[in-house]
């Protein structure tokens, strides 16, 4: 609870930015609605008007400053018209309806969490096994950095494209590309967590003549779970990340991505917005469930978050 | 003493490659430990104690030489679980209470159950850590927690005891408290042990036979069979006796020292 704090004041400093920045960034709109609707405004052409700043055009025409909290196509739109739009599609709506964020919030999560368990579970067995095989580490883990630094954008769609020609649509694709993002934090941190027992502790191990799978159960394996709770954080929110950017290129009809795009697309920027929070809020929300059962695990296990 | 010795090695020698070339950790070490001694290896740093112990333990390969422990190769007494090991730190699994680190080696080795519990509490009770059991590591001293570990290399009932500096972390009052434990606990079982340490009164009060090593190459310079008895109160270190075979001991590093 002591974080608290700390986040309401980030909180309130971005909302100020955000608050300042939607003057000077719709004005210019605003002063040409106003002008059209009879209104006086300085300068009196568009052209003259593109010619001076956000700031000075709102100093020169402080009865435009309220205005421009209200357009109805803004370049930014305000706070309170994200939130009004978010509460509006979220309660306002019936989570059946198309129009409704909660649907469209499903859309998203479920691929989300199929892809999160795929990567998990495919990152914790390629950690294994780096950790048990000389071969794998040399073979595997390159492969693993590699695959990361190809833009997720560019694959996306050729996944998609690739297994809907091989008749596999729907949930399963995003999933892919979720499970695509979300094994590498999990192979890197399973790796760094599965190796950290040092060296006396293996020794210990040596003189009981332990093996192999006694060791991975009763030390590597315990050793490694605070820094597998750590790989899922990431992995989790890589995995809404990547399900989202599954949506943006491929004309998906439903999901966050698709929102967003749909806003871009029809001049309808607080619809992107709504979206955008929205899909912040279910990835903090996400992270946040971890961080609970990592902090009950952990706690039954008499560790401390590494 | 026809018996044949519990530990004994034959002019063992052990050299590790390193970039800058090879270090002679142990040149020609001698030696016979007879069941139910209690030896103390004393040297400075690099001077092979640890090393030799790891030898015993097989948990290093000697490069020539031979040693055997209980008539095996020390690889073949590992797997035999010949003995228990104390390293510098406890080494507790912070995730078990310490019911389930003593535990630990017990579910290795598959004993059953009910003579878990009952090996649980009777190392428990060993090393005066009875009602501990549900306790987390972390909730212990740091002598506590190194007495936990003792537990658990009792606790497979192994007859010989390797410890390595078990007690080099902890503070004087500390160390001569677990000193006088460690004594009545020998006693009581009757183990061989082997201990490293560079402490010199604490190698005096603990020992029946002292091994002095010294480094560049790592090997023994003296070995003393102590006269004090067996029962040995703290007030001991007092005596004439006991200041005469620490200066035998202290002779001994000195001399190892003038070599190089």
């Amino acid at each position: 609870m002591k974080s608290i704090l700390p986040v309401l004041t980030v909180i309130v400093a971005v909302l100020l930015i955000w608050v300042v920045a939607v003057v000077p960034m719709n004005v210019h709109l605003t002063a040409d609605q106003a002008q059209r609707d009879g209104a006086v405004v300085m300068p009196d052409t568009p052209i003259a008007r593109k010619e001076v700043s956000g700031f000075a055009l709102a100093l020169k025409n402080p009865h435009l400053i309220p205005l421009t909290y209200f357009g109805k196509r803004p370049n930014l739109p305000s706070p309170h018209q994200v939130a009004a739009e978010m509460f509006n599609t979220i309660f306002g709506k019936k989570i059946t309806s198309k129009r409704s964020l909660v649907y469209h919030g499903w859309v998203t999560l479920a691929p989300t969490l199929l892809g999160f368990v795929i990567g998990t579970f495919l990152g914790v067995l390629l950690a294994v096994g780096i950790v048990f095989s000389r071969v794998m580490d040399k073979s595997v883990m390159p492969w693993a950095i590699v695959s990361q630094t190809i833009p997720i954008l560019a694959l996306a769609p050729m996944i998609i494209v690739v297994l809907g020609a091989a008749g596999i649509h729907g949930v399963l694709p995003k999933s892919f590309i979720a499970a695509y993002l979300s094994f590498f934090p999990v192979v890197v941190g399973m790796v760094k967590g599965l190796r950290s027992p040092d060296q006396m502790q293996l020794d210990l191990l040596r003189t009981y003549s332990t093996n192999n799978n006694q060791g991975f159960w009763k030390l590597r394996l315990p050793s490694s779970t605070p820094y597998l709770f750590a790989s899922l954080k990431i992995g989790i929110s890589a995995s809404l990340i990547g399900t989202i950017v599954a949506e943006l290129p491929t004309g998906a009809k439903a999901g966050f991505g698709a929102r967003m795009l749909v806003g871009d697309q029809y001049g309808q920027p607080i619809l992107s917005w709504a979206a955008l929070f929205a899909a912040a809020l279910t990835a903090a929300a996400l992270v946040g469930i971890i961080s609970l059962i990592e902090r009950g695990t952990l706690r039954k296990m008499g560790m401390k978050p590494a | 003493m026809t018996q044949n010795p519990t530990i004994e090695a034959k002019g063992l020698h052990l050299t590790f490659e390193t970039n800058d070339g090879p270090v002679h950790a142990l040149q020609d070490v001698n030696l016979e430990i007879n069941k139910g001694d209690f030896v103390s290896f004393i040297g400075p740093s690099g001077c092979g104690k640890t090393t030799f112990l790891r030898c015993i333990a097989g948990l290093e390969a000697p490069t020539s030489g031979e040693i055997s422990v209980n008539g095996m190769s020390p690889d073949e007494a590992r797997r035999a679980r010949a003995y228990g090991y104390v390293f510098q730190a406890a080494g507790l699994y912070p995730w078990r209470t310490i019911g389930g680190n003593i535990r630990l080696p017990l579910e290795i080795m598959g004993f059953s159950k009910s003579e878990m519990s009952e090996r649980l509490d009777r190392v428990l009770d060993l090393v005066d850590l009875s009602g501990f059991d549900k306790k987390f590591p972390w909730q212990l001293s740091g002598g506590m927690q190194q007495r936990a570990s003792i537990a658990r290399a009792l606790a497979f009932d192994a007859d010989i005891l390797l410890m390595d500096e078990p007690f080099g972390a902890l503070d004087e009052i500390v160390r001569d408290h677990l000193n006088e434990q460690l004594l009545q606990l020998w006693a009581r079982t009757q183990k061989t042990i082997g201990f490293v340490t560079h402490s010199i009164p604490e190698a005096v009060y603990l020992s029946t036979k002292i091994v002095v090593m010294s480094p560049r190459p790592g090997r023994i310079s003296d070995v003393i069979e102590s006269t004090l008895p067996k029962e040995r109160p703290l007030e001991i270190r007092d005596s004439p006796e006991f200041i005469a075979i620490a200066q035998r001991v202290r002779d001994g590093l000195r001399a190892g020292h003038a070599h190089v």
